[in-house]
Formats: C-alpha cells, sequence, structure tokens
C-alpha cells in the first residue's frame, strides 16, 4: 500500500495540541504537545488505549470539547490556512460537515430518533447549502438516493426511523451524513466496534470505496490493530495524550521502534501462537498524575535513567518514521523542555 | 440549590422552637389581648378579631402545620417505600394487584376523597388524626415512582452479582437497591411533606381541620369566615400564606438540590 | 456420577410483537435445541463462540439458571436447576460461578469492592471468623495478580477496568467453584490487559482444573485460551470441535465467512480488497425466521434440503458440523457435543 503515489499534499496540519480537563483533583492534559500532519487523499489509523487521548483530539478538532474540557493551546491548520481551533460557532458550522466530518462509534449521538433517515439527510442538505443555492425538494431527493447507493443501503430505507434499523444499517447512514456534503477530513471514531466481523468487513469496505471516490483523508480512530492493519496506510501510536509513534503501516507492524509499539503489536492475539499470553506489565497511567519524564518510563522493559526526569520528543528515525523516545536521541545533550 | 433550601426550613424550624422562649405563647389564644389590631411594635404581627397575637399564633401554629406534613409524610413514605419496592422487585401478580389497586385510587379526586374522610369524623380533628386522613392518600405517588426506580434498578448487574453470591430477594432489596436509592427517597419524602402540608392547609381553610389548634390552615380559615379581606385586616391572612409560601420554597428547593444529588448527570462538572 | 452441569436440548423462545390492532405476533427464537455436559472430573475449557443476536448469552443466562428455558432443562448433578431445594441451591451457587462483561456494573456503588468480596464468603459460610475470611480474600485477590492492600477499601470508581475484572475474577475464585461461565470477560477491558487476564483464567484451568465456558465474539482469544468451541449462529449450533481445527480448517460455510472477516494484524493482506462472493450487500443483521438451517438464505452453498434442520455430521474425532454439504460423514448420536471435546491433560 503505497501513499498516494508519493504526492503528499498536507490537508491538516497539528501542531502543539493540548486539551485539558479541569477536575477537582487537579488538570488533566488529555491531549499533550501533539504535532500531527494528515496528508490528502491517505487513510491514517490513530491507536491507543482507553485514556490515550485519540477520541479527546478528534473532539477538539470539530470544537466537540465539553466543559471542564477545554483546548490549551495548539493549532490544526488546513490547506487553505485556516485553524479549526480558532473558529467562531458559527464558523465551525460551516465547517462541519462540508469540509470535516465524523462518523461516530455510536449511531445514537448522529442520528435523530424522531426522524426518518431520508428526511434527515434532507435536512443536512438544507443546512449547509450556500444562502440562495437551497435546491429544491426533488434534487434534494435524488442527492438522498445517490448517498443511499454510495453508501449501499436500499432506497427504501429512507422511510425508516433509525430504531428500524440494524446496527450494520444505522452505521452506513451515519456514513452518508458524513460524506453528503463531501468533506475532505472524514474523523472516523471506532464506528465498528458495537458491529459484528462480518458486518464490520462489510462497512470498512465501503468506507474506504467512498475515500477512493472522495479522494478524502480518513482518520480512523480505535484500538483494534487488527483492523488498523488492514485499513490504514500509516498510523499513530498514542499513549497518555501523546503521540509516541507515527509511520507508514508496515513500519509500525514489521519494524516498531518505541517501546510500547512493541508490546502492543506482540500482545496482539493471533492464529499462530497458542496458550502464550503476552501483555503489557503493569498499571496504566492517571493523567492527574503522570509520571515525570517519559509517561510510559514506569512500565517500559527498556527504560533508562533519564527516562525518568526527560521527556522524549517526537524525531525522525526513518523515512517518515517518527519516534518519541530517548533510546533514538541521537543527540547527546539532552534538549532542555 | 440545597443549601438556600435547608436555610430557609432552618429559618422556619428555628422560628417554631426559640419563639416560644420570647414570646407568651398564651397570646395566641383568643381573647388574650386587644382584638384587630394593625401590626406594631407590640404586636409585630397585629392581632385577629378575637384577640389572638398574631405573632404568637405562628410560633404555635408553624411547628404544628409542620408536624402534620412531616407526620403524613412519614406515614405515607414508609407505606409507599414498602409497596413500592416489593411490587417493583417481585413483580407478578403481586405487582399487578398494588399496581392496579394505586391507579385506580389516583384517578379518584384526592380533595373529595379528603374533604370526605374529614367530615365524616365525628370526634375532634385533633392535629394528629388531621396527618393521618392525609396521609391516607400521601403514600399513593411514592409507591408508583418507588416502583418505576425499582423496575429499572433491577436488571442491574450487580442485582443478578447479589443473586449469585447467594442474596435472597429480602436482602437483596434492604442492602442492594435501598442504599442505592437513599438520594431519591429523600427527595420523595420532601416532597411527600411539601404536599401534605398544603393538602392539610387547603383542609384547614375550608374549616376541616383541628378547631382548637391554631395551625396556619385554620388561621387561614378564621381569616376567611370574618371576612378579613374585605375588612382590610390584611395581615390576618398575609402572613400565614406568607409562612406557607416560605416552607414550600424551602421544601421545594430541598427536594431539587437532593433530586440533582441523586442524578448525577445533571451535575455540570465532568 | 451425573455430569456436573447439563443442557439438554434447551430452547428459548420469545413472543413479541401483536401491535394494538393486529398484526402477527412474531416469534423470536433466541436458542434452538442446545446441549452440552460438563463433567466434574474431567475439566475442559469451551468456547461458545457467535455474533450478536447468535443466543450465546441467552444460553449462558440458563445454564447459570438466571433465565428459565421455554423448552428442554439444565440439570446441576441430574436434578433440574429450576426445583432444587435450598441446599441443592447453594451447592449450585457454589460449584457454578460467573464473570460478566462489565467490569464496572457488577459493583454496587454505594459499597465498597469489599462487599462483593466478603458477601458471598458469609452467605456460603465459607469462613469461620472474620479474621478467616480476610485472610481468603487476601489470598484470592494475590492469586489474581492484585494487591490486597492497593484494592481492599476503595470504590469501584477508584480502581482500573483491570483490576475490577480480576477482583470478580477472585470472587469467583473464593467459593472454589468446578465451573465458571465468563461472559466476555476481556472485551471492555484495554488490550494490553486481555493478555494478562486470560493468561490468569488460563492458570485456573490448568492448574486449579476449574472448568470454563468462555463466551465470547472474538475469535483469536478463543483460540489463545480455549481447547474447544462452539460456533452458534442465530441460537444453533453450526460447527463444534476442537480450536485448533475448527479455526484453522473450518468447514461450516459460516465459519469460513466469520474467520475470512476477522482483520488480521498484518498489513496488506487484501482483507479490505477483496470482493466478497456475496449477494449484493444483505443487510446481515435482519432476522432470521425460518425452520431449516438458519444460514441457508446467506450461504453461497445453500441446497433445497437446507430447508430442513441439519444435523451434527461428525466429519472427524473432534470435530461436528451440522451442515447438509457433510452428509457422508457419520451422526453423532444424541446431540452431545460433549464427545468432540478434548479434556484437560493430566
Amino acid at each position: 500500500m503505497s501513499v498516494n503515489g508519493g504526492n503528499k499534499e498536507t490537508l491538516l496540519d497539528i501542531r502543539g495540541m493540548e486539551v485539558h480537563f479541569e477536575t477537582r483533583r487537579g488538570i488533566a492534559r488529555a491531549v499533550n504537545e501533539v504535532d500531527l500532519t494528515l496528508y490528502k487523499g491517505e487513510r491514517f489509523g490513530l491507536v491507543g488505549e482507553s485514556g490515550s487521548g485519540k477520541t479527546t483530539l478528534i473532539l477538539a478538532l470539530l470544537r466537540m470539547i465539553k466543559t471542564p474540557g477545554f483546548i490549551a493551546a495548539g493549532s490544526a491548520t488546513l490547506d487553505d490556512g485556516t485553524d479549526l481551533l480558532k473558529l467562531n460557532r458559527e464558523e465551525i458550522r460551516r465547517v462541519r460537515l462540508k469540509r470535516v466530518a465524523m462518523v461516530p462509534q455510536g449511531a445514537m449521538n448522529s442520528l435523530n430518533p424522531v426522524m426518518r433517515i431520508g428526511d434527515q439527510l434532507m435536512l443536512t442538505i438544507r443546512e449547509h447549502a450556500e444562502d440562495g443555492e437551497i435546491p429544491d425538494k426533488h434534487t434534494q431527493l435524488k442527492q438522498v438516493e445517490e448517498l443511499f447507493y454510495r453508501v449501499g443501503l436500499k432506497p427504501a430505507v429512507a422511510r425508516l426511523y433509525p430504531h428500524e434499523l440494524s446496527g450494520g444499517m444505522k452505521q452506513r447512514a451515519c456514513i452518508a451524513q458524513a460524506i453528503s456534503l463531501n468533506p475532505q477530513l472524514i474523523l472516523a471514531d471506532e464506528p465498528t466496534s458495537a458491529l459484528d466481523v462480518v458486518v464490520q468487513r462489510q462497512i470498512m469496505q465501503t468506507l474506504r470505496k467512498l475515500q477512493n471516490e472522495l479522494d478524502a483523508t480518513v482518520l480512523l480512530v480505535g484500538h483494534d490493530m487488527g483492523l488498523m492493519a488492514q485499513f490504514a496506510e500509516r498510523v499513530g501510536i498514542m499513549y497518555g495524550g501523546k503521540l509516541v509513534e507515527v509511520g507508514p503501516v508496515e513500519d509500525i507492524f514489521h519494524n516498531p521502534q518505541h517501546p510500547y509499539t512493541q508490546l502492543l503489536i506482540s500482545s496482539i492475539p493471533n492464529f499462530e501462537i497458542k496458550g502464550e499470553f503476552r501483555g503489557i506489565p503493569g498499571v496504566g497511567l492517571s493523567l492527574l498524575d503522570p509520571p515525570t519524564g517519559c509517561l510510559f518510563h514506569p512500565r517500559c522493559p527498556k527504560a533508562i535513567d533519564r527516562c525518568k526526569s526527560v521527556e522524549p520528543q517526537l524525531k525522525e528515525v526513518a523515512a517518515d518514521q517518527l519516534v518519541s523516545c530517548l533510546l533514538h536521541e541521537e543527540d547527546q545533550h539532552a534538549p532542555a523542555s | 440549590m440545597l443549601a438556600a433550601g435547608i436555610c430557609m426550613i432552618l429559618l422556619v424550624v428555628l422560628f417554631g422552637a426559640l419563639g416560644p422562649i420570647f414570646v407568651d405563647t398564651d397570646k395566641a389564644q383568643p381573647l388574650a389581648t386587644t382584638p384587630r389590631q394593625e401590626p406594631s411594635w407590640e404586636h409585630p404581627f397585629g392581632t385577629d378579631d378575637a384577640g389572638r397575637d398574631l405573632l404568637a399564633v405562628m410560633i404555635v401554629g408553624v411547628p404544628l402545620t409542620m408536624r402534620i406534613g412531616l407526620l403524613a409524610g412519614t406515614v405515607g413514605m414508609s407505606l409507599g417505600v414498602f409497596l413500592g419496592f416489593t411490587s417493583g422487585y417481585m413483580g407478578g401478580k403481586i405487582d399487578t394487584a398494588i399496581r392496579g389497586t394505586v391507579d385506580t385510587l389516583l384517578t379518584v379526586p384526592g380533595l373529595v376523597v379528603l374533604v370526605s374522610i374529614a367530615s365524616t369524623i365525628r370526634e375532634e380533628i385533633s392535629v394528629n388524626i388531621m396527618a393521618l386522613v392525609v396521609a391516607s392518600l400521601a403514600w399513593m405517588w411514592p409507591t408508583r415512582t418507588i416502583r418505576s426506580q425499582v423496575l429499572t434498578m433491577r436488571e442491574r448487574a450487580y442485582v443478578q452479582m447479589a443473586k449469585l453470591n447467594g442474596m435472597n430477594n429480602r436482602e437483596i432489596i434492604w442492602k442492594e437497591l435501598f442504599p442505592n436509592l437513599l438520594p431519591y427517597l429523600a427527595a420523595n419524602f420532601t416532597n411527600a411533606v411539601n404536599w401534605a402540608i398544603l393538602s392539610s392547609v387547603g383542609l384547614e381553610a375550608l374549616g376541616l381541620g383541628p378547631q382548637n389548634d391554631p395551625t396556619l390552615g385554620m388561621t387561614i380559615y378564621w381569616a376567611i369566615t370574618f371576612s378579613a379581606l374585605i375588612r382590610g385586616m390584611w395581615w390576618w391572612w398575609a402572613i400565614p400564606i406568607f409562612f406557607i409560601a416560605l416552607i414550600f420554597v424551602g421544601l421545594l428547593l430541598i427536594a431539587a438540590g437532593l433530586d440533582e444529588l441523586a442524578n448525577p448527570k445533571q451535575r455540570k462538572a465532568v | 456420577m451425573p455430569p456436573l452441569l447439563e443442557a439438554r436440548n434447551i430452547r428459548k423462545v420469545y413472543h413479541g410483537g401483536g401491535q394494538l390492532f393486529g398484526g402477527e405476533v412474531s416469534e423470536t427464537v433466541a436458542c434452538n435445541d442446545f446441549s452440552l455436559s460438563i463433567d466434574a472430573d474431567n475439566p475442559t475449557f469451551t468456547t461458545i463462540a457467535g455474533e450478536s443476536g447468535s443466543g450465546k448469552t441467552t444460553i449462558a443466562r440458563m445454564l447459570l439458571g438466571v433465565l428459565d428455558p421455554s423448552g428442554g432443562e439444565v440439570l446441576y448433578q441430574g436434578q433440574d436447576v429450576r426445583d432444587l431445594k435450598k441446599d441443592g441451591q447453594q451447592r449450585f451457587r457454589q460449584d457454578v460461578q460467573a464473570i460478566f462483561q462489565d467490569p464496572f456494573e457488577v459493583y454496587n456503588p454505594f459499597y465498597k469492592i469489599d462487599h462483593i468480596l466478603t458477601t458471598p464468603i458469609y452467605k456460603f459460610g465459607l469462613a469461620a471468623s472474620k479474621t478467616e475470611a480476610y485472610e481468603k480474600i487476601q489470598e484470592a485477590l494475590r492469586t489474581v495478580g492484585l494487591r490486597p492492600e492497593e484494592t481492599l477499601g476503595r470504590y469501584p470508581h477508584q480502581l482500573s477496568g483491570g483490576q475490577r475484572q480480576r477482583i470478580t475474577i477472585a470472587r469467583a475464585l473464593l467459593l472454589k467453584p468446578k465451573l465458571i461461565i465468563a461472559d466476555e470477560p476481556v472485551s471492555m477491558v484495554d488490550a494490553s490487559l486481555r493478555a494478562t487476564i486470560l493468561a490468569g483464567l488460563h492458570t485456573l484451568y490448568k492448574d486449579f482444573g476449574i472448568s470454563f465456558i468462555y463466551i465470547t465474539h472474538d475469535l483469536t482469544t478463543a483460540y489463545q485460551v480455549s481447547e474447544n468451541i462452539i460456533i452458534l449462529f442465530h441460537g444453533a449450533v453450526a460447527e463444534a470441535g476442537s480450536t485448533e481445527k475448527v479455526i484453522k480448517d473450518p468447514q461450516h460455510p459460516y465459519t469460513r465467512e466469520l474467520i475470512q472477516s476477522i482483520p488480521v494484524p498484518v498489513p496488506g493482506s487484501g482483507w479490505i480488497e477483496e470482493d466478497i462472493e456475496e449477494k449484493e450487500v444483505e443487510d446481515l443483521d435482519a432476522e432470521v425466521h425460518t425452520s431449516g438451517c438458519p444460514y441457508a438464505l446467506r450461504c453461497p452453498a445453500a441446497m433445497d434440503k437446507c430447508q430442513e434442520p441439519p444435523p451434527f455430521f461428525r466429519t472427524e474425532g473432534e470435530r461436528a458440523v451440522s451442515c447438509f454439504l457433510y452428509e457422508e460423514s457419520p451422526v453423532l448420536q444424541g446431540n452431545d457435543l460433549h464427545e468432540v471435546f478434548r479434556e484437560r491433560d493430566r
């Protein structure tokens, strides 16, 4: 799987993103100084366990963080210079769906339970039309029909309510809504986690087909490594709010550089080895009381002394592969961080 | 909200508890002092037609009314808790029986029932009897709401776990379900008391109350009977109403505050 | 000696529908003619695998005696679990324990986690004194890799999902059961912890001789931890046998479809590019009301005779398939899948 033939135009540039949550016990840095570049037309997988910040990151991009969370710092700039993190309410509303869309984990969060599917989609089309350009009813219907066809839903579904649909069909409806305005970036938050394995495959295939058609970028967030391996072209690993490794999917799986990634890969159950259970030792970190230095050092089998005090930065260690680990820092001088 | 409500009720309670220290409660009796006086330094709340000092009346009456509410609320809630839990948890025929009864009785207009009961009592109505009359209706709504709460909780995983741990039904109801409902029950109780107070005031204002005890409702009754409104003796009816309103709002705030506690999702933080 | 726990042709049917103004009363068969027996003396580790709607949780609940079957019976040491008296109930609850999926919901938020550990000791009379009780609790916690001083005395929300789940396993151990029914014990736990928890279950099986019925939809963990597997589809058993055989060489068309659909963590396997030889995108979750093989509507190899429910064909020593494609093989007598299962090696 090559990255769109080497034509790497940046779509979204995230720099220094920080999302904090204020709690009675202190501030939790849910997204911690994240730098990430997304290219046009690529499929990027963002992997992490619970508390890694992966969902918070995409919610922040769509400005859907609720108190006590808030965006503390950073920028997320689209190819035309628009900084998503600095837009006001009205601007964000226009950006949503037209340029950046989301397929959420549960259809409950996206489909109105008291509206028929067809009506919902038409409403979306109307609401996001440029002023004065609201298409007539007939055009709207045609657009909805076409959307259904592209996501693999029968036209009859338009008259149904969400609760009358199965899990897979609801998710397809969500995808239809997400692509209805031909966005450049689709954020998918574990869209298939509640679905059966067979349905999951079909949905992911549909997603990939659509991505190709739209030449859009898909950011798939999840923790299913198998799914990432099959769907993503590049993968990013998050731990405790930090991005610890980024690289092409083959490299991540065959040659992971960060100790956490290595443990993660080796802990994936497979059909080759039976009866061997390899997990990641230690307990997950607490965002309210994080370790000093490298967040992973208490559980890291390769930790050295410096890891307790120095926070590593993301550095390029191979072609397109970035790692945040002191073991890979060639510089002898510890950067003042 | 909880704090504000508690403050208000505390004020009222203190008023009734400490009042007798400062004011001679005998003045609450008829012919205690000069009648028809406007509020003044000597009689801060004025006096009524029969010569009762209204400040003294309030000091005596407020605790009485609250006592009615508390008594009726307690009896009503206890019955409601018992029936609601049993009905909700046991299900089946018991549930159908209890629920059917409650639903049917609820359709009967409460005031009509209360009036019928109250007017049938030949002997003199004491404060306690008043409370019981009101309690006869106060149990129904709690039974319903508690039942529905129990219905949802019954399916929770920790109830299944309790079964697997060897607990029997009775133990599950009291040890597993009941503690989790405490804030909800407290809010419910507050509402029951509130409702009881208002009902008793309603009955008393019609004259169906303890004739010799100066409860808030009875005071209003006397005020109406003696046309205080027309005669411009505003202090006779306005002051009891003020206290009723204070108690009502206070209890309402407490209930709302407890509701917020019981329902963590409503809280604004995380 | 009768088996420890036996399900004989259990069925569960739900009646729904029947709208206010007519309309059909629909019947959903959650589980159709399921049989399984677990022997006390020969521990086994069996997975019941299936997608949502397959009936696996329904079967688990019937086996635990918390749900009554519509047909057939569940027997504990030869006695129907519905007929057990107080004594029998106690022994049943001690011998057959459960671990649930959600490591948070099983805790009553009002109590500290100790409550879930002390209650069974008290109710089943497992300790003579408070000290003895706490000793047992501490031992159980250590067995599952937890430190008592870090877990006892805390409220559920103060512990992580992995810790909470391990405490439920510790609880199950306290009663020294002979059989543990684990319903998706790791699906709500972080990936990194799953291996540790599964390793724990596996040790209990290998070292303590506790039989397991492991309910899941995740075939890869099933392969890791379990010796036997039963594949369910819409309430009926499609295939059963040793995990090694069934997963590495699936014979039932549904099992094949399942295995093929699992995304392997090896990039470039063609999982997403491959066009599944499927009729157009059917709604796969639609309910199936049929008296024959439930998979027939979707099966690429469906034949006319699939309108009849297929019996179990024993295609080899350690496997049985419920599919007419294999009618050459002998029919499994008495529906007892027990025969194709492996037991723990001594």
